[in-house]
């Protein structure tokens, strides 16, 4: 086995440390690099015939962050002080200013991708040289995950470049490319890969200084620091009343990473360090870092690594599939599959309907290509893929077809036999209906048992997730090419078992209808919208419901009706549709939209509608909001839709908007305490009925001290239906 | 607690501020120097005669900071007894400065003081004194985060529903009272000329009010918080506080929110024995002082409850006040406290405010309540209660009455 760390030095005394993990494609940063790591600096430091020291990587990237798999697990903290508990989240900070003041000048050769704590070993060294390649990224994306730097990066990032270029980097996860990265003063040198090492030495034997700038006297932050800079006071003004405008105080990682830089620019590098430790200590106890972590990276990497996927399938290759009818969620799909490369046959009752659907690529392609996120070439090759048509021809070369017609249980049935008779008897069928049960679906086609839902968002081509819904006859083999197929398209696919709505759309109807619900009652509209914009959604329902269309929510209410056989319940959307109030499509509908873009809600609004005379806490307008959906997530984990409850968080929050601080309805059940979770929802049901109803099944759950996730988890229902 | 008066009070122009202000080239200490000789000389006041000095400045930097109030008296011919005491209560600093020496004399523990403030808005402009924490140290700013003032004063309006011509209006009869009074020489009795080196004057009047402004001119005016609100994130932040609202309506303009200026004003305070000693009578006597604190990101709502304790303080209930003096802060803010204290237009800020005039940050309390003063004096009356509310969510109200 090959060793973590390989010293060699040369006739000059400098010595040359190659990070190489053992049996791992890139080096990620814990004990098993990070010991031997210390281990190879002290004996280097030690060694009299040691000069200087060359850190660089034998892999294709230099280093790439922090191991969440191993931050995402979890710390037992019992019996520790807070200065302890410090302390031990600080060791690569500590590691690292020991580094750079042990006396001996450190070269580091960033051969490829430097990320997390392997761009912050980078800027505790000397000197800096990059390999010339523009892929290579150089960031600190801690806060996408929740996090900071806590190698001393949020404080040397800002002595490198200053305040105004370090924030977006850290705030927003920005990444400097090698030219940026020059020009910004992160690295000292650009130089051809094959060159690196020598450039190092270079500078080790003509120039070495083995002390930082931060550490000279008279140092001064690049672009000035301190209340009394009024750049530095405006950019903090700005940027904290962003972030809180913006994050609803939800996410606590971009408020210690701006306090951190507050407070740490003021004081001399220990002392910056000391807070830098602090404030991130304060983020890896909080359950916002590992929701994030284990749903964002954890098990989206699972679902994306198509975990789920049945064993003993042979992998599906999709060159050529069909997509039927060519409106918006069709050309979607069809944009989306010819980006990823295939041939796409984009079939809908005429050529003028079908051409239609190639034409909103076309447009979106246009506008790529005008922001340059692409290229005429590209452009061109991903338009060649789609073929408009108006029949059912072309469909005896394709691996699948995808019915996108209207949600209309006549027109599908219809369209699902047509595709049975013109498609080879082995070819895989799916339904993007976003409701009708699949199963029911299923009836209507020749083959059952490769039938599926594949359930995609709009905007189709733009959204990361596809639901994959098991009928009841759906077989293995379909399942897993419908795995491969969402692999293809590069989104992350969840899989659910059957039933009305599935699982997302009959979880975003819970927040939909709780704020409804909340509307015919009298509660004030603004309060429903902030209250979800607080909670964590993208948007209130009110906006959504204007955006999908109100005529589309009233058709919608109609066929959903017929398709249960009882009468429409349409409140206040059907007031709203017989004014002709339609949405955002005619400028009206809650709210009224300005030419602008400027939006108010509408007057008329009260005159439908009852007001409390006493209008309820924000508070409890948002607990309304996220207790509806935590029930309906409960509700679909009893009722088995999930084969595992992973799926349930990854489909909340990358399909319908679940905020992502809380890591999913069910990683949200187990931080707030199921026990905790069921009584506030009693108490909800008690004053506003059975939208916080809680299934037996998990109250004995709570009773039991059982979880959705982690060691305690109970199993899940839907993992028998479904096997 | 014994009887405290109010024995004089003395302000300069307010000169417009900016680098053509007339009042520009005038330091504050000058300003100061020069308010405390006219005190000195009006009353003549003995060297000796002065026990405390405390004067507001709300950019307390620079040339401006470092306790003013120390070294101004020396230069006007006081002796080294008199203490200087630099305060900053924000836009209520000069209001508070009078509220503290009048606590000090009320107790016993001091006779004669001169209370007010000073502000070189154009010389030491606002942040000056690195802003403070609120807003800027992310600790304090996501605890309690901060919206700048106009959008608050946009928020005070979209609340009430006071509409873009509702202040407009407002702002529109401020300039034409201030124009006035002028006229009528109304303020000449407590204006001192600021003079130069030479002796010229440099400044002898109010310099920011137009009295050509009509309806038309005002309502021309861009929103001057609506940018800010959207682009810098306050909008947001401030709809958290207050999620009832579905949008800030941006309703004020430059026209509609005070005006930035130079200026400094001073009252002369005292207990009755030391009015005896000088041969002075008292012009007011003061009836209650209230600070009092309000939610912060509104900011601007703090003079309701600042009046209510000051009139339950003294006794008395808004109908007995003659006349009331509101900071026009904005000019929801005495919209807003007609609405909540029932007064009629013609009894608030009868001779414009700081709308007009302009509000020299840390001067304004101690110039409107001389403001007050004298056209009380003017017009015979007894009762008049002055107010002004202040940055972080303070209210200050102080209620005066004449006592010759």
């Amino acid at each position: 086995m090959s060793e973590a760390i390989t010293t060699t030095i040369d006739a000059d005394g400098i010595c040359t440390l190659v990070m190489d993990l053992p049996g791992e494609k890139m080096n990620t940063l814990g004990p098993a690099l990070t010991n031997p790591l210390e281990a190879a600096l002290r004996a280097a430091m030690a060694d009299d015939a040691v000069k200087a020291i060359v850190l660089t990587s034998a892999k294709d990237s230099f280093v790439a962050g922090g191991d969440l798999k191993q931050i995402g697990g979890g710390y037992d903290h019992s019996g520790m002080t807070g200065a302890e508990i410090v302390h031990v989240f600080s060791y690569l900070s500590r590691l690292l200013r020991w580094l750079e003041t042990a006396g001996k000048p450190v070269a580091c050769a960033i051969n490829g991708l430097a990320l997390g704590g392997g761009l912050e070993i980078a800027m505790a060294c000397h000197y800096r040289v990059v390999a010339d390649d523009p892929r290579i990224m150089l960031g600190l994306p801690e806060s996408m995950v929740g996090l900071m730097p806590g190698g001393g990066g949020s404080q040397r990032l800002p002595r490198l470049v200053g305040l105004q270029k370090a924030l977006p980097m850290m705030m927003q996860g920005k990444n400097a490319n090698p030219a940026d990265a020059l020009k910004m003063g992160l690295v000292h040198a650009v130089a051809p890969k094959a060159e690196l090492v020598d450039v190092a030495k270079a500078w080790l034997r003509e120039h070495a200084d083995a002390v930082q700038p931060w550490d000279k006297k008279g140092f001064r932050i690049p672009g000035g620091a301190g209340t009394m800079d009024p750049n530095f006071r405006n950019t903090f003004m700005i940027s904290n009343t962003m972030t809180r405008a913006n994050g609803f105080g939800n996410y606590p990682a971009p408020e210690k990473i701006l306090a951190a830089l507050y407070e740490g620019l003021q004081l001399p590098m220990d002392k910056a360090l000391g807070v830098e430790s602090k404030y991130l200590t304060q983020l890896m106890l909080d359950p916002v870092a590992g929701n994030l972590i284990r749903t964002m990276f954890i098990n989206k990497g699972k679902a994306d690594g198509l975990a789920a996927r049945p064993q003993g399938v042979p992998k599906q290759d999709f060159t050529r599939i069909a997509v039927i009818g060519a409106g918006t969620m069709g050309a979607g799909i069809a944009f989306a599959a010819a980006k990823a490369g295939m041939d796409v046959v984009l079939i809908d009752r005429d050529m003028a309907l079908a051409e239609k659907g190639k034409a909103y690529a076309a447009k979106r392609l246009a506008r790529d290509l005008e922001k340059g996120r692409t290229t005429p070439a590209k452009q061109d090759a991903i338009l060649s893929r789609i073929h408009p048509a108006d029949g059912y021809d072309g469909l005896a070369e394709v691996q699948l077809v995808i019915e996108s017609v209207f949600e209309d249980r006549a027109v599908k049935q219809d369209v699902i036999a047509r595709i049975g008779a013109a498609l080879p008897k082995d070819v895989l069928i799916a339904s993007n209906t976003s409701g009708l049960p699949i199963s029911s679906l299923a009836g209507y086609s020749d083959r059952p048992e490769r039938f599926i839902g594949l359930h995609f968002f709009s905007p189709a081509e733009r959204m990361p997730l596809v639901e994959i819904i098991k009928g009841d006859a759906t077989d293995d083999t379909s399942w897993a090419q419908a795995l491969d197929f969402v692999g293809a398209l590069r989104k992350t696919p969840i899989t659910v078992n059957d039933g009305p709505g599935f699982f997302t759309t009959r979880f975003i109807g819970s927040f939909v209808t709780a704020s409804l619900d909340m509307l015919e009652q009298g509660v004030n509209p603004a309060l429903i919208e902030n209250g979800a914009r607080m909670v964590g959604m993208p948007m209130g329902a009110l906006t959504i419901s204007d955006s999908i269309g109100l005529d589309v929510s009233y058709h919608a209410g109609v066929a959903q009706a017929k398709e249960r056989g009882v009468a429409p319940k349409l409140g206040v959307i059907g007031k709203l549709f017989d004014a002709g109030r339609y949405g955002m499509k005619n400028g009206q509908g809650f709210f009224d939209y300005g030419p602008d873009g400027d939006k108010r809600l509408w007057a008329g609004l009260s005159a439908m509608l009852p007001s409390l005379a006493h209008q309820p806490d924000i508070e409890e307008v948002k607990k309304r909001i996220l207790y509806a959906q935590l029930a309906e997530g409960a509700r679909c984990f009893a009722e088995g839709i999930l084969i595992d409850v992973i799926d349930g968080d990854l489909g909340a929050t990358l399909g319908v908007g679940f905020p992502g601080y809380l890591g999913g309805p069910f990683a949200a059940m187990d931080t707030l305490g199921l026990t905790a979770v069921v009584a506030e929802c009693d108490r909800l049901r008690t004053s506003y009925g059975d939208l916080y109803a809680i299934p037996d099944l998990v109250r004995e759950m709570a009773a039991s001290g059982q979880t959705f996730h982690g060691a305690h988890a109970a199993p899940s229902p839907g993992l028998r239906r479904s096997a | 607690m014994r009887e405290v008066f109010i024995y004089d009070h003395v302000r300069t122009p307010r000169g417009r501020g900016k680098p053509d202000g007339g009042l520009h080239e005038a330091t504050s200490v000058e300003m100061s120097r020069q308010l405390m000789v006219a005190l000195k000389d009006r009353n003549t006041l003995p060297a000796d005669s002065i026990d405390e000095v405390v004067m507001g400045t709300v950019s307390a930097a620079g040339e401006q900071g470092a306790t003013l109030p120390r070294i101004a008296p020396l230069l006007a011919g006081f002796t080294d007894r008199a203490p200087g005491l630099q305060i900053n209560r924000a836009c209520a600093s000069a209001l508070e400065a009078v509220s503290i020496v009048t606590a000090k004399i009320g107790c016993g523990m001091a006779d004669l003081a001169i209370a007010g403030g000073v502000e070189s808005m154009s010389r030491v402009p606002m942040g000056s004194d690195g802003g403070g924490p609120h807003g800027v140290d992310p600790a304090v700013s996501f605890h309690k985060p901060f919206v700048m003032q106009g959008v608050s004063a946009d928020l005070l309006a979209t609340l009430n529903g006071y509409s873009r011509t509702d202040l407009d209006a407002y702002a529109l009869a401020s300039h034409q009272r201030a124009a006035h009074a002028w006229a009528q020489g109304w303020f000449g009795r407590s204006i001192v000329p600021v003079v130069d080196v030479m002796g010229t004057v440099l400044l002898d009047r109010d310099e920011h009010f137009r009295p050509d402004a009509t309806m038309a001119s005002l309502g021309a005016l861009k929103p001057a918080f609506k940018e800010m609100g959207a682009s810098m994130g306050f909008d947001g932040v401030a709809i958290q506080r207050y999620p009832q609202v579905d949008r800030i309506e941006h309703v004020h303009t430059a026209a509609t929110s005070s005006g930035i200026v130079d200026g400094a004003g001073l009252m002369l305070i005292g207990s009755a024995d030391a009015g005896d000693r000088l041969g002075k009578r008292p012009r007011a006597r003061i009836r209650s002082f209230i600070s009092i604190g309000s939610e912060p990101i509104l900011m601007l709502d703090g003079p309701t409850p600042a009046c209510e304790r000051a009139l339950a303080v003294a006794g008395l209930t808004a109908g007995d006040i003659d006349l009331w003096e509101l900071n026009e802060a904005f000019a929801a803010v005495p919209l807003r406290l007609m609405d909540t204290m029932n007064i009629p237009h013609d009894r608030m800020n009868v001779n414009g405010g700081a709308i007009a005039m302009g509000h020299p940050l840390g001067a304004s309390g101690a110039m409107i309540a001389g403001t007050l003063l004298d056209e009380m004096e003017r017009r015979g009356l007894g009762l008049g209660l002055v107010s002004l509310c202040a940055a972080g969510g303070m209210g200050i109200a102080m209620v005066l009455e004449r006592v010759n």
